[in-house]
């Protein structure tokens, strides 16, 4: 028998399992069984694992057992920086990168009533940037201070100015923070650095956070727990566009999840501008970057995508009457786990993921303006260019069992009737059908090369246009 | 701003940028690399760069200077609320130079500095001004900083 490997995913609904052959990486069986992280994580990963062995006809020995998790509310985390749009954006951009989930993003000088929300808010971790280096140093000690004086002891990521970040670590210390040091966010103006941070907030959690969480009590069933999912997610993601040991991956690419509460985009790509006569502004963008929309799940904010879309505009995608919107999304809010059991709910579910996707891929790509100068018309590109992006691929539950994949992930396109969003024009489209893709990110730790085997083997080609995707109201 | 402004390790650090709607970059470059060869540390915001931009690097780099440049004649218009949205973000003393072709047509030299020194600018420099009177003129405000005039424009 030959060397395989266990990749368990600890998430927030279902705790899902997958085996697979290291030599000829394929899979060789799935499993699925609750969450049960709340209150004893390792009864739903033997309920996991028994189905796992159920499919497979027998019990096995795995070379491998690495295990990413969102369940217990994810990696709960809070950012700090100085200005809105600089390093208070670069450290919210490094803690999606982590894959954390973003419950609090403070900016300049904490006040009483930032520091008692975030008290409120109880994150795993906070991050504290501030300043470029050699620039203002006051503001990141001042937050180290307020942070230190009230009860988050929480531990601290500090990555801002390395003139001031002894002293705002010495202040947290001396609060009770645990304390991690690392390189500046933005050690320039303009310039991103966020990999050391992701890194340490990587460490924190597989240090810290597995035990608090009480994952750690599944030790005996698995040999390490790497990262949150969204991290092993985007992981995979950079794995299968870039390759490894001088084998091509997919090239640049655009991963789009919808779940159940969030929808998130991860792209893998430069993103700069395409065109020379084109003004690159703002911050630069990571290679590796990720959104997560709050207001755009399929369930938990159904509502809050019918608000985002419009009443109208879904009723007309769906083919349903305006008022039957309203009623379905009540029943999908408030009924989390439902799958749909009528023909009308399936329309509903669809118009819902494509707003969901159309929405959620529009806010992660960047956009063009026009701006009049004395010597004519200027075109300035914000965020990044992904119209030349090569590949799409779409993930999570709603558009894996929708029966319509490709009419929802075509609402990602480039859009005539929209033409300064910078979305991909006329990618090739993949479909994530046997969710293999954060079995990826975490065998790519150990075996990069049979990880990159594995998912481009199982990423399924969704053809354009096949399923009545152009036309909403077909 | 910065806790530590006095010490004589730290270079200083200029934020420099061509304002509004505005295109002309070569005599910012110029200037920039000048003021890199004088030891300064430039964040260079480039053209096309809308006022609160300059603001926002100016705090996060704990900036000593921004240096405005305008080359089309719409200065004025651009640089209005300039130190007041300086004294807003906690930049009271910040120095502020401007310099280009600050209004346009053909206007007495003393007139135009004077309209910009009211707006709240430490200096302003005429159309093909050299880059080490730039550079001397730094180098005498930081010696002397009370010497900014933009006290008595407001």
């Amino acid at each position: 028998m030959s060397a395989a490997a266990l990749l368990i995913d600890l998430g927030s609904t279902y705790t899902k399992v997958r085996a697979v052959d290291l030599e000829n990486p394929r899979i060789l069986g799935a499993g699925q069984g609750p969450s049960t992280v709340t209150t004893d994580v390792t009864v739903g990963l033997a309920k996991a694992l028994a189905d796992l062995e159920r499919g497979m006809g027998g019990r096995r020995e795995f070379t491998y057992r690495l295990a990413s998790s969102s369940a217990a509310g994810g990696l709960r985390m809070v950012t700090v920086g100085l200005v809105r749009e600089l390093t208070a954006a670069a450290a919210r951009q490094a803690a999606l990168g982590a894959g954390a989930r973003l419950v609090g993003t403070f900016a300049y000088k904490l006040t009483a009533a930032d520091v008692a929300r975030i008290a409120d808010l109880a994150p795993d971790i906070v991050l504290l940037a501030g300043g470029t280096d050699g620039g203002n140093e006051d503001v990141i000690v001042h937050n180290a201070a307020r942070l230190a004086a009230c009860s988050v002891t929480c531990p601290v990521v500090v990555a801002g100015n390395r003139q001031a970040a002894d002293e705002a670590a010495s202040r947290l210390d001396a609060g009770g923070s645990p304390v991690t040091v690392t390189e500046n966010v933005m050690p320039e103006f303009g310039v991103l650095d966020i990999e050391p941070t992701r890194a340490a907030i990587r460490q924190i959690f597989i240090d810290r956070i597995v035990h608090a969480k009480g994952i750690d009590r599944a030790a005996e069933m698995l040999d390490r727990v790497l990262m949150p999912t969204p991290a092993a997610v985007l992981d995979g993601a950079r794995l299968l566009a870039d390759g490894c040991g001088g084998r091509p991956g997919l090239g640049s690419l655009l991963v789009v999840d919808v779940g159940g509460a969030t929808t998130d985009v991860h792209s893998v790509a430069k993103g700069g501008p395409t065109r020379t006569e084109v003004v690159y502004r703002g911050l630069p963008e990571p290679y590796l970057k990720r959104t997560v929309e709050g207001d755009l799940g399929m369930r938990h904010n159904a509502r809050s995508i019918v608000q985002a879309a419009g009443r109208e505009a879904l009723a007309d995608d769906a083919g349903l009457a305006p008022e039957r919107i309203e009623a379905l999304a009540r029943l999908a809010s408030e009924d989390v786990g439902r799958l749909p059991r009528s023909a009308e709910e399936r329309a509903f579910d669809k118009a819902l993921a494509r707003a969901a996707v159309g929405l959620a891929v529009k806010r992660h790509a960047g956009t063009l303006e026009t701006v009049h100068t004395a010597t004519g018309p200027v075109t300035v590109q914000y965020g990044k260019d992904l119209s030349a992006v090569e590949t799409i691929l779409g993930t999570g539950g709603a558009l894996v069992h929708g029966a319509q994949p490709a009419a929802i992930l075509e609402t990602a396109l480039a859009d005539d009737a929209d033409p300064l969003s910078l979305r991909p024009r006329t990618p090739r489209m993949l479909l994530d059908r046997d969710y293999i893709l954060f079995a990826c990110g975490l065998l790519g730790e150990v075996e990069p090369d049979a990880a990159l085997t594995l998912g481009l083997a199982h990423m399924h080609p969704v053809a354009y246009g096949t399923e009545n995707g152009c036309n909403p109201a077909a | 701003m910065g806790a530590d402004n006095t010490s004589a390790e730290r270079r200083r650090t200029l934020v420099t940028g061509v304002i509004g709607s505005d295109t002309h970059i070569v005599g910012n470059r110029i200037l920039g690399m000048a003021l890199e060869k004088a030891g300064y540390t430039v964040v260079a915001l480039g053209a096309l760069t809308p006022s609160d931009e300059f603001i926002k690097a100016a705090v996060e780099t704990a900036a000593d200077a921004i240096m405005v440049s305008s080359l089309y004649g719409q200065g004025e218009l651009d640089c209005r609320d300039f130190r007041n949205l300086c004294i807003e973000a906690g930049l009271e003393d910040i120095l502020l130079y401007v310099g280009g072709n600050l209004v346009v047509g053909k206007q007495p030299w003393a007139e135009v500095e004077q309209r910009y020194r009211d707006m709240g600018f430490d200096r302003a420099f005429p159309p093909g001004t050299r880059t080490d009177a730039v550079i001397a003129a730094l180098e005498d405000d930081f010696r002397a900083p009370a010497a900014g005039g933009h006290k008595a424009g407001r």
